[in-house]
């Protein structure tokens, strides 16, 4: 049997840092790259008789992406405790949610190729982070740095509601804008702040019951996430087509090999021992406070990316690229507000920035400029201060450097040149260098007048003003 | 009279018409641990050399008039579970023996803010398991009556040292009868108060939902006195209950006409020691006679307290004491050939198998298949014992019961036999169960001279009213009049 005869299940457990200032159980700042162990107190580094205490914004910041993605908030909720020992979870014990999330039964929608889909949301619950190990290159074994210890995080259980990678990634990059948006996480994939397991099972076309699924833990790039699935899915099906059984396991997914590997042996599996953590009260929201949070949401990717198609005649394609990325959209939007040229924005973000974000492997929170300078940009290039050409080698130097663009091309020396005078000398010396592309001109062949405008171009380093350059070079050769 | 033998309302006095400075007081104390601490083995770490410095500082600094305050230069001693900063906080484990908190505990912050001298921390059972004191790492505690008994826990060291006049007052904690018991069988004053009205930030956890701080004393009023200090909400325990503060000494008026106190009759069956018993029918008639309406009624529920305290202490306590890992502060076993065995052999070479013990009931009654049968099960006992609290207390102001069925027993007696430690807390854990205060007070002797106390029950933040019984008895009796311990050997 070949592939196509399979029904793959995808289930994912998605983790998010909260953007919180401080930790979720202490007042520690969750700045991320900070030195290790710099950012502990008594209470994250688990020093006996401390006690946590609950951050409300915490509360505050799930019960938003429960909300957004249409989830119930529970009225009465607890924190509890799962139990286990590691040396990144200083109390050996990580405080979590178990039989009382504080939102569920939620869901996001996704565009596929058949339309839209829902995935439903199982849960939300809020958690602390663990710390971090690190291999010590010079003395040997392993150093503990805390500071990620009781940063918190939301897990966002989904449904077994995927069926191939294409809507996983689909799935995860709705997420990631929805949390962006309602600002409550960075979701920077590279620093972890948002990291997925994924649960990959396979069964018959027609079978009812679910095959036994493997996890993988802890991905954080989509291209990984890819991979990782297309790869499992096929050594699901070989070992059932060749008679065996698939093992319920946690897998490492190895980007090097592109292979998933054992990661536990099955002796070790884990009991956490959950009960309800007693140095914590229960969590109570009122109606009230659910309210106050339903009506403070901010516009969502769907609803802006309606307005982009009316009030700017978006394309389809491309209110989606942009909208997908709240910081995107976020410069669109003030761009707009300094130049009043969406179309020219647009371009902008579609072409060079998405293509350098791409090269560069950035992600648009880590857009250095901001909207104000790109909306200069434009301005620069709709008032023919300089060429589009020299805009893009400007937008370049946003990126390396960011400052006012006119400031860049005064520095620079980019500004156009308009001057007639300046022109035509160009012109003339350009013509008298090739006297064969006038002949050629002459001749009929019309290639050779953007040949000449491209030496004058050189010239000039790109400063020319090209329509005057074309329209000189017109003039001369009539002559 | 001795300075060490006076309470500290008394010390204030005489501090007040200066017949005696803080340098004398201190002087008094540090010279009794030398002459008792031999015997006694209260300490775990002894601070008379710190205490002496600090007492002429705080001496020279009352001279000129900086401090004031009714308890600047007053010394206490504070069970080796409760952290200070810059001093050993042991827990009587090897697995802290070498631990220096780099914080204070709430309690201690207050402590320290009304300029107390610290005489040294306390000993008691490992991680504040067990009633006698007898599962220190470091040495077992005497009883200052008879030095072949045990003190009591399991904050013996804290009930010793105040009975043995080394300390004028201690802090102890109380999860299943650990300030009470030791009390009683150390012929002082010992208050658990309600759940939630001490800050437990500090005290190194046994079992959280249990955990309470409280005094030990020489007396009644001095119990009083200690709780103003160290009660109150506190932002760091979101456990701790925000009310109005209360002065606990305006209660104490010496009459008890018109209280209603009822006496269940589960507390005076079998297994209460017959001596016990008498003594507490005494104290019964002298509450009458002082004017109080007795009645007796059933707390039938109270005789699954105990399963259902192991359970949950045990429980709690697993998941608490995890973090003693041999990762970061504790002992670290010496060779290990990965990350399994260091935590395998630090924890078993780190803890005593008391502490083993509870953590492996802990863990097996939260185990998943388990949960329901014991865990939760436990916590519906809870439940139901707290409601018939709750009606008692719809009829009677306070309960009045014994606070242990024995008298202090022989060092080494029961310490082979866990069930039967675990029966001598009948008495006392349903007050941590249903989240209730509790006080201790000597009640009389038995015929070997031994002190035998009784335990006063109040409603939930109540503590007004059994303080007031407690002292009003007190008054009547003059136990510390008649009774001295004499380090029998």
């Amino acid at each position: 049997m070949s592939r196509e005869n399979y029904e793959v299940i995808i289930g994912l457990e998605v983790h998010s840092e909260l953007s919180t200032k401080t930790k979720i159980f202490c007042s520690c700042p969750t700045t991320f790259g900070a030195a290790p162990n710099t950012q502990t107190c008594p209470i994250c580094m688990a020093m006996p008789g401390t006690l946590p205490v609950l951050n409300e914004k915490v509360v505050e910041y799930a019960v938003k992406a429960g909300l957004a993605t249409n989830c119930e908030i529970s009225r009465n909720s607890k924190n509890d405790r799962k139990n286990y020992f590691y040396p990144d979870l200083p109390k050996a014990y990580q405080i979590s949610q178990y039989d009382q999330p504080l939102c569920e039964h939620g869901y996001v929608e996704i565009d596929t190729k058949e339309g839209k889909k829902k995935i439903g949301l199982t849960r939300i619950h809020i958690e602390e982070d663990a710390g971090k190990l690190n291999h010590d290159e010079f003395a040997g074994g392993s150093l503990v740095d805390l500071n990620r210890a009781g940063v918190p995080l939301i897990e966002i259980v989904s449904e077994p509601d995927l069926r191939n990678s294409e809507e996983v990634e689909a799935y995860l990059r709705k997420l990631k804008s929805i949390l962006e948006y309602i600002e409550v996480s960075d979701c920077k994939m590279q620093e972890g702040s948002f990291r997925a397991d994924v649960n990959v099972s396979v069964r018959k076309k027609g079978d009812t019951k679910l095959g036994t699924r493997t996890e993988m833990k802890n991905m954080n790039s989509f291209r990984s996430i890819t991979r990782a699935i297309e790869y499992e899915v096929d050594r699901q099906i070989d070992v059932i087509e060749e008679g065996g059984k698939v093992e319920q396991e946690t897998l490492r997914w190895d980007d090097v090999s592109g292979k998933t590997f054992s990661m536990r042996d099955k002796e070790d599996a884990q009991d956490y021992r959950y009960f309800p953590d007693p140095d914590l009260v229960a969590i109570k929201l009122s109606e009230e406070y659910i309210q106050n949070i339903k009506e403070s949401l901010p516009e969502l990717p769907e609803s802006r990316k309606e307005r982009y198609l009316q009030e700017y005649e978006l394309s389809e394609k491309d209110a989606n690229i942009i909208t997908a990325s709240k910081y995107l959209s976020d410069l669109f939007e003030g761009a707009i507000q300094v130049c009043n040229n969406p179309k020219a924005v647009n371009n902008w973000i579609i072409s060079d920035i998405s293509r350098i974000l791409n090269e560069t492997e950035m992600e648009p929170i880590e857009i250095p400029f901001d909207s104000k300078q790109l909306g200069k940009l434009v301005i620069l290039i709709d008032k023919g201060t300089i060429s589009s050409s020299i805009g893009k080698k400007v937008l370049e130097e946003l990126f390396e450097n960011p400052r006012d663009p006119e400031e860049i091309i005064k520095e620079k020396g980019w500004i156009q040149i308009s001057d007639e005078g300046a022109i035509k000398e160009v012109v003339l010396k350009v013509l008298e260098a090739n006297p064969q592309s006038i002949a050629d001109y002459k001749a009929g062949k019309d290639k050779a007048l953007g040949f000449l405008v491209g030496q004058a171009m050189k010239e000039t380093k790109g400063k020319a003003n090209p329509k005057m350059l074309n329209q000189m070079f017109l003039e001369e050769l009539k002559k | 009279m001795e300075i060490t033998e006076l309470t500290v309302h008394e010390l204030q006095e005489k501090l007040k018409s200066k017949e005696l400075t803080v340098k004398d007081i201190t002087k008094a104390y540090t010279d009794r641990i030398q002459e008792k601490e031999r015997d006694v083995q209260a300490f775990v770490t002894v601070l008379t050399d710190e205490a002496t410095k600090k007492a002429e500082e705080m001496q020279e600094k009352i001279d000129r008039g900086e401090i004031k305050g009714d308890f600047a230069g007053i010394p206490i001693g504070i069970k080796d579970n409760i952290c200070t900063k810059g001093v050993k906080t042991t827990c009587s484990s090897k697995m802290l023996e070498n631990f220096v908190s780099p914080y204070d505990a709430t309690v201690m912050e207050k402590i320290n803010n009304e300029n107390m001298i610290q005489l040294g921390k306390l000993n008691m059972d490992e991680f504040a398991m067990g009633g006698s004191t007898e599962y220190s790492y470091f040495q077992p505690t005497k009883n200052p009556w008879n030095l072949n008994k045990v003190p009591g826990g399991s904050s013996g060291g804290s009930a010793a040292a105040v009975a043995s006049n080394m300390v004028p007052w201690a802090l102890g904690s109380d999860t299943g009868g650990s300030i009470r018991e030791p009390a009683s069988f150390c012929g002082v004053v010992g208050l658990k108060p309600t759940y939630g009205l001490v800050s437990r930030y500090g005290l190194v956890a046994f079992a959280s939902s249990l955990d309470q701080i409280g005094p030990i004393t020489k007396d009644v009023r001095d119990a009083a006195m200690l709780l103003n200090i160290i009660a109150g909400h506190d932002k760091k325990d979101t456990t701790s209950i925000d009310m109005e503060k209360k002065d606990y000494t305006a209660c104490l008026k010496g009459d008890v006409k018109g209280l209603k106190i009822g006496v269940p009759k589960e507390f005076y069956a079998e297994g209460i020691n017959e001596e016990v018993k008498e003594t507490l029918y005494e104290a019964i008639d002298r509450y009458k006679t002082l004017g109080a309406e007795i009645e007796e009624f059933s707390l039938d529920i109270a005789k699954y307290s105990l399963a259902s305290y192991y359970i949950i202490a045990c429980a709690e306590a697993s998941s608490n004491l995890g973090r003693f890992d041999g990762i970061r502060y504790t002992y670290r076993t010496g060779e290990f050939k990965n990350l399994k065995e260091l935590y395998k052999k630090s924890r078993s070479e780190g803890f005593g198998p008391e502490v083993k013990r509870r953590i492996i009931l802990g863990t097996y009654v939260l185990s998943s298949g388990y949960y329901d049968a014991y865990y939760k099960k436990a916590q519906q006992v809870r439940t139901l014992v707290m409601n018939e609290f709750n009606k008692a207390f719809e009829k009677y102001d306070m309960i009045l019961i014994p606070t242990s069925p024995t008298v202090a027993f022989d060092i080494g007696s029961k310490s082979n036999n866990p069930l039967e430690m675990y029966l001598a807390d009948i008495c006392t854990v349903s007050v941590n169960i249903a989240g209730l205060p509790g006080i201790s007070i000597p009640c009389g002797v038995d015929k070997e001279g031994m002190p035998i106390g009784m335990q006063l029950i109040g409603n939930k933040f109540c503590e007004e009213t059994i303080l007031n019984a407690a002292y009003t008895f007190e008054q009547d009796l003059k136990f510390r009049e008649k009774y001295q311990p004499e380090f029998k050997k």
